[in-house]
């Protein structure tokens, strides 16, 4: 190409000062992005793509430096640029959005008034027009009734609209490059859709050139016209999408690619080739057909509507002229029922607020139903109260695996001691050789190294957390396990690995699973049966297969429709932008 | 706003009742016979029974409490043993010459402590940040009574630059006619620049007394919310929008950075006026503080309890102003609450 | 905000003992490490000081009133001939154990009610926290000066008053710690492993919440010296001619705007060292106690 690209990154290298010496984030590292090209950076965490955007923006932290390399903005050397230079540059020609938006809006800072603060910055409008400029910025952004929400704080909105308030903020000054570093993380998978379609609308009408950060395979593949594959802190591949989805190069990107859950692969596909999973291999046990294990029916969860309780409540309630609009409680589970068979593991799935974890709280007997029954192995476990539940001997039967590995680990517990705890409970075995031979056992089960037990949970990865929350979970060898969203905080790579033990470990242990989570994809791989929740009801229910081939509810065709999944077959994305001539 | 008051005034109510309930406790669990404390030192058998008539304390206690509950509601605090005259005239008298004082000392800090703290958190590491750590540990451990005495010491005897500390006017000057009770703005009403500038001297070793004092836990505070603020992803945003070092560290850092700060107000309006009344001793400063150590030391016990009434009230009253100072500041506050 | 190190944790410590994390602590910070010296300073005054001092601190001399530090008398003497470097020394073990004793009471009472108040929430907050709150609505000191006039000057009542005023402060730091960790994770992992409410508040939630506690008992330790130092410096603290260091001060304090300098300035030093000392030493307690500090 003869054109000068946009962004021209040579050679990058980023190093941070840190307590134990200098790290070096970003090596040696070459990107490219021309006009109006949509690049993708992936990687999984530590991977430097983050950095590297910061380094561009030169908001690296104090203790960052670029130490090595050009970083060239068509013809400008920003290493080398004045401060006062760059922040002309930032927000007026490359803009940035995060994650997280409702953290990244001034908590206290009418919304409009932060996009007028951008425009009047980079003088943009005059100050006698920059409120209708701001209003017109927010109507881009499909904001519905802007001038009135023009006056919203940042906590008056939901977390799409928030969003599109930083979105907003980013595209005012109408910059040539827009960086956007995991926009979608966090989002409901709808809402990622609708974010991401929006963000592609808007850089493409003004034939901006997007730089798309996330450790998402599939959301790069859809969205990216090249992607660019970073491992720490190093750039592995860099090709067009369609050849890195396809037919990628590097062990590296091959090795995500396998482990991306995606249709039509199984669990064992998800690992590198030739690696078996670890672990102690015993025959399945077959399936019994005996009564269902869990028999949940007609659920129900109230909770008290925020400021109706108390003193303030009533005094609210006798100033009100007219009666409330709303009714003074809120249903999180509104009458649901299903079952769960011996040996079966069932997906709980929906987005959030539906009400999936506050049922699966209620099976693990952790809070107390407002109404319904909860059988379990035929006794009704769902009238004993919450607090006495602890202390009978039917707890160790039922044990869950929770979501975040580091907040599920007192950190003050050895990982030994943490395994230990539901033994030294609730447990039969005395004495602590015994519980420690039980410990390295469960230990090796899971595939956690040995000598780790005697680690603090800051002294140990994400993946070996994970492990350490397992092995508890099985160490009195439950009948069901509730396992809450057990991966989304892992990367993709330490995910198929995971998802691979649960399975084996189901299997050998012959335990009933509850697997609560937002991730089709996921579910796929791991569930028989599959119940999509929405708003405290059931929208459907039914065989895994069914359920996410011919899906029969519209919601569940929408939650299908919104998972991101290049399909190459079709014509390539980028031939049909050049067809369309944007 | 309206409904945020009302619904904060409903709260103070039974802060009140706590209050008014302790210091009627207080008087109650002397050791001895409370008769004889409110009596005197000096009294004979005769008088003890008198004045225990007289107040009412051979009555159960719950009707004990009615009486000191509509004594306070008529502004009857009793009557001091020393000069005679009713507690609720003297601390009235009295309280300007403390209020002064201490909204000079918190007025002195604020303009101290606040710039110093943010500068050290947007300049972290350099010499004004170690300036604010060491300044910040070493007003805390400070006894305040301590730095006023060596103030007096360096200023007064051995530089000669301030007056002696004999209270809030030399024994040349006369006071202002009274219109608010602070000298300061009623000289200046009254034109007379002389006894301002005499009652400015006086103030001066006192206020930044407190001052210092006080400087320490709100530079402290004022530094690290700032500098949580400063690392916050919204900063990071308007960093990234190129909003230029002015806006961002003004508009955006420091508003959402004084909230925490004017929650710890609160605490050092706790310290202050507790540190008032060892400062008023320090420099014979005719305050309610003085007023209620002089009447301690004659074991004259009506005064002590007006005192702590009073300090207790006006500590609910400006707790009441933080709070809806802070609502005013945090929308979030006002329009979810 | 940025991920700069590798995912792979660092190798393993040479050993993850309590001895070892010690010497850590203490070698790594040069504060911490002058802070804790600084403490035992304190400490081994508290404990020999009125063994080993020249002078008697009691005995008055009047002939040899009111002299400037010497070699004699190192720092000086007060209007009674006695002896102030022994005095301030003497003084030590009483501000100190005023300061243990009532950093003891209110770390026990305030912190469990505060835990108990934040993990079971409903009457015990609303009891526990009106409780604090009343406490709350008086200035400080001025609580302490009218609970001491109302029960009479002794050490206990001193004790008593500092632990009362300081009651609200671990209650609050304690419920919020509580208030946070009872709905995390491990906790409700700790249920589902047949962990009782009780087990759960003591071998769960306090060993999280100590490294916090430590700071707030360090730094009351400060409060406890300055506020018996207060009350004594009005007349209601300790008696004379008990040695403490507010009294000393108070003592010297009309001497001071003679010139008499010594009188007054050697106890109030004392004074700010020893406050100053525990300020510090609240940060490298908490690096002892918290294992996250542990590398």
């Amino acid at each position: 190409m003869t054109e000068i690209p946009l962004l021209d990154v040579r050679d990058l290298t980023v190093e941070f000062q840190t307590r134990r010496g200098i790290v070096k984030a970003v090596q040696h590292v070459d990107l490219t992005i021309a006009k109006g090209e949509t690049v993708g950076i992936v990687g999984e965490s530590g991977s430097g793509k983050s950095v590297t955007s910061y380094a561009v923006m030169r908001i690296l932290d104090r203790a960052g430096r670029i130490a090595d390399g050009s970083v060239m903005f068509t013809n400008l050397d920003l290493r080398n640029a004045a401060e006062d230079a760059m922040r002309d540059l930032r927000g007026r020609e490359i803009s940035m959005i995060f994650q997280n938006p409702r953290a990244a809006l001034n908590p206290i800072r009418k919304v409009g008034r932060q996009i007028e603060d951008v425009l009047l910055q980079h003088v943009k409008a005059a100050p006698s027009e920059v409120t209708e400029k701001a209003v017109e910025i927010l109507e881009q952004v499909r904001i519905a009734r802007p001038r009135e929400r023009y006056h919203a704080y940042p906590f008056e909105l939901s977390g799409g609209m928030c969003q599109r308030v930083v979105i907003a903020l980013a595209l005012a000054c109408q910059p040539q490059l827009l960086i956007a570093d995991e926009p979608t993380t966090g989002l409901d998978v709808t809402t990622q859709k609708t974010v991401m379609e929006l963000i592609v609308e808007l850089t493409r009408a003004r034939g901006m050139s997007t730089i798309l950060i996330t450790h998402d395979l599939g959301l790069a593949a859809l969205y990216c016209d090249k992607i660019v594959v970073m491992e720490k802190g190093r750039v592995v591949e860099a090709a067009p999408s369609r050849a890195v989805f396809t037919a990628p190069e590097h062990p590296y990107t091959k090795k995500l690619m396998r482990a991306t859950p995606r249709p039509g692969v199984s669990l064992r596909d998800l690992l590198p080739e030739g690696e078996a999973p670890t672990g102690a291999t015993i025959a399945k046990l077959p399936t019994a057909e005996k009564a269902p294990l869990l028999v949940v029916e007609k659920l129900i969860k109230e909770y008290p509507r925020k400021g109706t309780q108390g003193l303030a409540g009533t005094l609210k309630k006798l100033t009100q002229q007219k009666p409330a609009p709303e009714p003074e409680v809120f249903r999180a589970v509104d009458g649901i029922s299903f079952s769960v068979n011996r040996g079966e593991s069932v997906g709980l799935v929906g987005e959030s607020g539906c009400g999936k974890s506050t049922t699966s709280t209620m099976v693990m007997r952790l809070i107390d139903k407002t109404d319904g029954t909860i059988l379990f192995d035929g006794e009704d476990i769902g009238a004993i109260p919450a607090k006495k539940f602890a202390l009978l001997p039917l707890r160790r039967r039922i044990q869950m695996v929770f979501q975040d590995p580091t907040d599920s680990l007192n950190p003050r517990f050895t990982a030994a001691r943490a395994i230990a705890d539901p033994i030294l409970r609730l447990g039969d075995l005395k004495g602590r050789d015994a519980i420690r031979a039980r410990c390295e056992e469960l230990a090796r089960q899971v595939g956690l190294p040995v000598e780790l037990l005697d680690r603090f949970p800051h002294q140990l990865s994400g993946g070996q957390k994970a492990r350490v929350g397992i092995a508890r979970a099985i160490a009195l060898k439950p009948d069901l396990v509730i396992l809450d969203e057990p991966t989304a905080a892992l990367d993709v790579s330490v995910q198929a690995v995971v998802l691979n033990l649960l399975q084996e470990l189901k299997d050998t242990l012959g335990m009933s699973y509850l697997f609560v989570s937002h991730d089709l994809n996921v579910v796929r791989l791991l569930c028989d049966r599959v119940i999509v929740m929405r708003a405290g009801k059931i929208v459907e229910e039914g065989a895994t297969d069914r359920v996410l081939f011919s899906p029969e509810a519209a919601y569940t065709r929408d939650l299908l429709a919104a998972i991101p999944h290049p399909n190459f077959d079709k014509v390539p994305a980028a031939a049909a932008r050049m067809a369309t001539g944007s | 706003m309206l409904t945020t008051i009302a619904k904060r005034l409903v709260t103070v109510i039974p802060t009140l009742i706590g209050v008014v309930i302790v210091t009627f406790l207080l008087t109650r669990v002397l050791p001895g016979d409370p008769a004889a404390y409110f009596a005197g030192p000096a009294a004979t058998a005769d008088s003890i029974a008198e004045i225990r008539k007289t107040l009412g304390l051979d009555r159960p206690l719950p009707e004990q409490f009615v009486h000191y509950v509509s004594d306070l509601a008529h502004g009857n605090f009793g009557n001091s043993l020393s000069t005679g005259r009713p507690v609720s005239v003297e601390i009235t008298s009295r309280l300007p010459a403390s209020a002064e004082l201490t909204l000079l000392g918190l007025i002195l800090s604020l303009a101290i402590a606040v710039p110093l703290g943010i500068l050290a958190a947007v300049k972290q590491g350099s010499w004004i940040d170690h300036t604010c750590r060491v300044v910040a540990t070493a007003g805390v451990s400070l006894p305040v009574f301590f730095t006023g005495l060596l103030l007096v010491y360096a200023f007064y005897y051995l530089l000669g630059w301030a007056p002696a500390p004999v209270g809030r006017l030399d024994a040349f000057a006369t006071a202002p006619p009274q219109i608010t009770g602070f000298y300061l703005i009623d000289n200046l009403f009254a034109g007379d620049l002389e006894t301002f500038r005499s009652a400015l001297a006086q103030l001066i070793l006192p206020a930044f007394t407190l001052a210092i004092f006080s400087l320490a836990p709100i530079a402290r505070m004022t530094r690290a919310s700032m500098l949580a603020v400063l690392a916050s992803e919204f900063v990071r945003t308007a960093r990234a929008s190129g909003l230029n070092d002015r806006t961002v560290i003004i508009t955006y850092a420091f508003r959402n950075a004084m909230l925490p700060v004017v929650t710890t107000l609160g605490m050092v309006f706790s310290f202050l006026l507790g540190a008032n009344v060892l400062v008023e001793k320090v420099f014979a400063w005719p305050g309610i503080g003085s007023y209620a150590v002089e009447a301690l030391l004659q074991s004259d016990f009506a005064p002590v309890q007006g005192f702590v009434l009073t300090m207790a009230v006006l500590y609910v009253a400006l707790n009441f102003t933080i709070d809806i100072l802070y609502s005013v500041i945090d929308p979030r506050v006002r329009l979810e609450g | 905000m940025t991920d700069t190190t590798a995912t792979a944790p660092a190798p393993k410590p040479p050993s993850n003992s309590i001895l070892s994390h010690a010497r850590y602590v203490v070698s790594e910070n040069l504060v911490t490490g002058f802070a804790f010296g600084l403490f035992a300073l304190i400490a081994l005054c508290a404990l020999i000081g009125p063994y080993v001092v020249p002078y008697d601190p009691l005995a008055s001399d009047t002939s040899a009133s009111l002299q400037a530090p010497s070699l004699r008398h190192w720092f000086g003497t007060d209007q009674l001939g006695r002896d102030i470097f022994s005095r301030v020394v003497v003084a030590t073990r009483l501000d100190f154990i005023i300061a243990l004793s009532s950093v003891a009471l209110v770390f026990v009472m305030g912190g469990f009610a505060g835990i108990a108040a934040g993990y079971f929430g409903g009457w015990t907050d609303r009891l526990v926290s009106r409780l604090a709150d009343t406490i709350m609505a008086f200035p400080l000191f001025v609580l302490a000066m009218g609970i001491v006039a109302a029960l009479g000057n002794t050490v206990t009542n001193i004790v008593i008053a500092t632990a009362i005023i300081n009651f609200p402060l671990y209650v609050r730091v304690a419920r919020a710690e509580a208030n946070v960790r009872r709905d995390s994770g491990f906790v409700m992992a700790a249920r589902l492993s047949g962990n009782d409410d009780f087990r759960i508040l003591l071998g769960h939630i306090l060993p999280n919440i100590m490294p916090i506690m430590m700071v707030q008992i360090s730094l009351t330790m400060g409060y406890a010296i300055l506020n018996a130092a207060g009350l004594s410096f009005i007349g209601l603290g300790v008696k004379p001619p008990t040695p403490e260091w507010g009294i000393m001060v108070a003592e010297g304090a009309t001497n001071i705007i003679s010139g008499e300098w010594w009188i007054a300035l050697f106890p109030g030093a004392a004074l700010m060292l020893a406050v100053f000392c525990f300020n510090l030493l609240g940060d490298g307690l908490r690096d002892l106690v918290d294992p996250q500090r542990r590398t």
